[in-house]
C-alpha cells in the first residue's frame, strides 16, 4: 500500500525495514504492535471525498469562481483557435478570394494606346493553370456608339421598344469568376466565343426592359442592326453586379462586330487563402515579357484585419479569465480557512487519534485540491460548451487544442493547492488541546 | 510484577504567563495495568492539565513519562502521534462525534492512522460497538442519539485500537444521573474485562466507583 510517509522513517516500523534502523530493535514496538503513525493514500481520498459531499452546495458554491475562471478561459483559447480556423462571413469569404488584374493605371507612359493590349484574349487558359485558381475571365465595356437594343426586328416609330442597355464583352469563365446564377437557359461558353457565335446573355434588368422571359424558342435581340440570340438569362452575381443591367456577349464577337480591341480587366476566383499568391502570379501569367505593366489587386485580407480585434478582444478575456481565477482561489482560501475554524474541535479529535501535524496539513491541502480539481473539470466542460454552442450559432467547426482539456483542470489543482497552503499550514500547527478545548 | 502502564517521576507542568502558572506541581505517580484510577479535585486544579500530559497531548516541562515502557520525552511529534493514536484512548465530556458519519464510520475514524486493514477497520469498529451495547445503532448518525448513546459511540471510539490506556475527561459531565450510572456501569465491566482506566472528575460520586482514588488540589496530586 501507497503510504503517506512525509516524516520518512525517523520511526522504525515493523513492516517494512528503515534502510537506517532496520536492523535495531523498534524501541517503540510492544506485543509486537507497531506504533507508527500512518495515512494511506486510499484513507486519505475516502475522507477527501467523505468531508466535500458532507456540504455539497457549499462545495459547488466554493467552487463557483473557479469554475467560472477556468470556463472563461478555455472558452477564450478555444473560441480563438476555433474563429481563427474560419473565415469569418460569408462576405468576407468572398472578398478573400477575389483577384482582379487590371492595365497598370495611366499616366506614366503616356502612350495609351499601347497600354491597352497587355491583357491578352486568352486571359482564361493562362490563368487555369495556376494552382489555386478556381475560375477566371475577363470583362470589358462595349462601346455600341449609342446604338438602341431592342427585342422585336422592326422598328416601330411609335412604340417605346428601344432601349439604351450596356453592353458588356466576357469570356467564358467570368460567369464561374462572379459565381453568376442563371434564372433560365444557360451563359456562353468557351465553344461559343472561339466560333465567334452572336449569342447574348442578359441581366435580369436587361431581360426585364427587353420583355424576355424564357429563352426556350432562342429569342432573338438586336443592338442596332446585330441580331443577337438569347441563350440566358441571369438571376444573380456575386461580384460585378453591373452584368445584372447589361447585355453580355462573348469576346470574339465584340471584337468583330462592335471593334473591342483588348479586354479591360481580368476577373479571378480563387481558392481560400490563395487570393494573395495569386495577385503576385497573375501578371506574370498574363504577360510574361513585362509583367509590371499589369496590376493585380487583392482586397485587403478582412479575416485578418478582424483577427487582430479579436486579439484584442482575446487578452482582455484572458485577463477576466485570470483575474476570476484568482478571485476564485481567494475564495477557496477563504472558504477552507473558515472549515479550519469550523473543524477545530474535529483537528483535535484527529490529533487525539494519532494524526500528525503532517496528516492534518495534508488532509486539507488534499481538499483544496479535490475542490479545485472539481471546480477545473466543470469549468472545463462548461468552457468547451461555450466553444461547441457558440461554433453551432456561427456555423463554424469547433477546433480545440486537445492540451486544454487536460491543462485546466490541472490547473484547478494548482490553485486548489495555492488556495489551500495558508488554510492547512493553519489547521496543522493548531496545538491538539487548545483544538479540543475550543470546541467544548 | 510487570512495570506499571504509567509512571511519572516527578513530572511537573508550567504554562507560560505572567506570573507563570504552576497548573501541574512536582508529580510521581505510577497506574498499573488492569487498574481503575479516579482523579478528583475542584475546578482549575489541574486534573485536565495532568489527563492530556498521560494522553500525551502535552509534554511535561519537567521530569520524565514512562508510557509502557517507552520514554515519551525522547520521542519526536511523530512519533508520540503514534503513540497516542495506538496505546490511548480519550473520551471527552462533549464526545467529540463528527456529526456528518455514522456511528460506525465514526468509530472506525479511531483506526485510520494506523496500519489496520480497511475490513478489519470495520469489523473491530462494530464489534466495539456491539460491547458498549450499540450494536443496533451502527449506521445512525450522532445527531438521532442521546447524550448516553453518544458518549457510548465515543467510549466505543476510545477501545477499538484496544488502547493500554483508556483516559475520560469529565465522561459524564454533559450526562444526567441515570445515564452517568450506565456509562459508570459500562466502565466497571471495561476495567473487569482488563481495561486499565483513568478517569477525571469533580464529581465524588463517579469517582467512588474507581478502585484507586487520587485527589489534585492546586497542582498537587494526594493518593486518598
Ligand atoms: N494554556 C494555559 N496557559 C495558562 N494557564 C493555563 C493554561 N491551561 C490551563 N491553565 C491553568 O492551569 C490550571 C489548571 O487547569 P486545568 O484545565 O487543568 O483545570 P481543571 O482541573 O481541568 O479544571 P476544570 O474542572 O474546570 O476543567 C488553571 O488555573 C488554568 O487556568
Ligand atoms: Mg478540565
Amino acid at each position: 500500500m501507497t503510504l503517506i510517509d512525509p516524516a520518512g522513517g525517523d520511526v522504525p516500523g515493523t513492516g517494512s525495514p528503515d534502510p537506517y534502523y532496520g536492523a535495531l530493535p523498534d524501541p517503540l514496538m510492544v506485543d509486537g504492535s507497531s506504533t507508527r503513525s500512518r495515512l494511506a493514500v486510499k484513507d486519505l481520498l475516502a475522507e477527501v471525498v467523505i468531508s466535500l459531499t458532507a456540504r455539497p452546495a457549499r462545495t459547488l458554491l466554493t467552487a463557483m469562481g473557479t469554475v467560472l475562471g477556468v470556463a472563461a478561459l478555455v472558452a477564450t483559447l478555444g473560441l480563438a483557435r476555433t474563429s481563427g480556423n474560419q473565415i469569418v462571413s460569408r462576405f468576407d469569404e468572398l472578398e478573400a478570394t477575389q483577384v482582379s488584374v487590371q492595365p497598370q493605371s495611366r499616366g506614366f507612359g503616356g502612350d495609351n494606346s499601347r497600354q491597352t493590349s497587355f491583357i491578352p484574349f486568352d486571359a482564361d487558359d493562362r490563368l487555369g493553370r495556376l494552382n489555386g485558381v478556381v475560375a477566371a475571365g475577363t470583362i470589358s465595356d462595349v462601346d455600341v456608339g449609342g446604338r438602341l437594343a431592342r427585342s422585336v426586328p422592326v422598328n416601330d416609330p411609335l412604340g417605346q421598344n428601344e432601349y439604351q442597355i450596356p453592353v458588356l464583352a466576357a469570356s467564358g469563365g467570368l460567369f464561374d469568376a462572379v459565381r453568376a446564377d442563371v434564372l433560365t437557359g444557360r451563359v456562353f461558353d468557351a465553344g461559343h466565343d472561339q466560333r465567334g457565335d452572336a449569342v447574348a446573355v442578359l441581366g435580369p434588368g436587361a431581360a426585364r426592359r427587353l420583355n424576355i422571359t424564357q429563352v426556350a424558342n432562342a429569342p432573338t435581340i438586336f443592338v442596332g442592326d446585330e441580331a443577337l440570340v438569347v441563350v440566358g438569362v441571369l438571376a444573380d452575381v456575386d461580384r460585378k453586379p453591373e452584368l445584372l443591367n447589361a447585355i453580355t456577349i462573348p469576346n470574339e464577337l465584340a471584337k468583330d462586330r462592335f471593334g473591342l480591341q483588348v479586354p479591360a480587366e481580368v476577373l479571378i476566383e480563387t481558392e481560400i487563402g490563395a487570393a494573395e499568391l495569386i495577385g503576385a502570379q497573375a501578371p506574370t501569367a498574363l504577360h510574361p515579357n513585362d509583367p509590371d505593366r499589369l496590376r493585380a489587386s487583392v482586397p485587403p485580407s478582412p479575416t485578418r484585419t478582424r483577427s487582430a480585434v479579436a486579439d484584442d478582444l482575446n487578452v482582455l478575456f484572458l485577463v477576466l479569465g485570470g483575474i476570476s481565477l484568482i478571485v476564485g482561489a481567494l475564495g477557496i482560501a477563504n472558504v477552507t480557512l473558515v472549515s479550519v475554524l469550523e473543524r477545530t474541535s474535529e483537528i483535535g479529535l484527529r490529533r487525539a487519534l494519532g494524526a500528525t501535524r503532517r496528516h492534518i496539513a495534508t488532509q486539507f491541502l488534499a481538499e483544496s485540491a479535490a475542490l479545485g480539481l472539481l471546480a477545473g473539470i466543470i469549468g472545463t466542460s462548461l468552457g468547451i460548451l461555450t466553444v461547441v454552442l457558440v461554433s453551432a450559432n456561427r456555423v463554424w467547426t469547433p477546433v480545440l487544442d486537445p492540451i486544454l482539456p487536460l491543462a485546466a483542470p490541472l490547473m484547478g489543482v494548482v490553485i486548489g493547492l495555492v488556495a489551500g497552503t495558508y488554510p492547512a499550514w493553519k489547521a496543522s500547527s493548531l496545538e491538539p488541546i487548545a483544538a479540543l478545548r475550543g470546541a467544548e | 510484577m510487570a512495570a506499571p502502564v504509567v509512571d511519572l517521576v516527578d513530572v511537573a507542568r508550567t504554562f507560560d504567563a505572567t506570573p507563570p502558572v504552576e497548573a501541574l506541581k512536582s508529580t510521581t505517580l505510577a497506574i498499573n495495568e488492569g487498574e481503575y484510577v479516579a482523579i478528583v479535585g475542584p475546578s482549575g486544579s489541574g486534573k485536565s492539565t495532568l489527563l492530556h500530559i498521560l494522553g500525551l497531548l502535552d509534554t511535561p516541562t519537567d521530569g520524565t513519562y514512562i508510557l509502557d515502557g517507552i520514554d515519551t520525552s525522547v520521542l519526536s511529534e511523530r512519533q508520540r502521534a503514534g503513540v497516542r493514536g495506538s496505546r490511548i484512548g480519550f473520551v471527552f465530556q462533549s464526545f467529540h462525534l463528527l456529526n456528518h458519519r455514522t456511528t460506525v464510520e465514526n468509530v472506525v475514524l479511531a483506526e485510520l492512522y494506523s496500519t489496520a486493514s480497511r475490513s478489519d477497520r470495520r469489523r473491530r469498529a462494530i464489534e466495539a460497538l456491539e460491547q458498549v451495547g450499540l450494536g443496533h445503532r451502527l449506521d445512525a448518525y450522532p445527531t438521532t442519539l442521546s447524550g448516553g448513546e453518544r458518549q457510548r459511540v465515543a467510549v466505543a471510539r476510545a477501545l477499538v485500537g484496544r488502547p493500554s490506556l483508556l483516559l475520560a475527561d469529565e465522561p459524564t459531565g454533559n450526562l444526567d444521573s441515570t445515564t452517568t450510572q450506565s456509562i459508570l456501569d459500562m466502565f466497571a465491566e471495561l476495567n473487569g474485562a482488563g481495561i486499565t482506566l483513568a478517569v477525571i472528575t469533580h464529581d465524588p460520586e463517579v469517582a467512588r466507583r474507581a478502585q484507586r482514588r487520587l485527589s489534585i488540589r492546586d497542582g498537587v496530586v494526594t493518593s486518598e
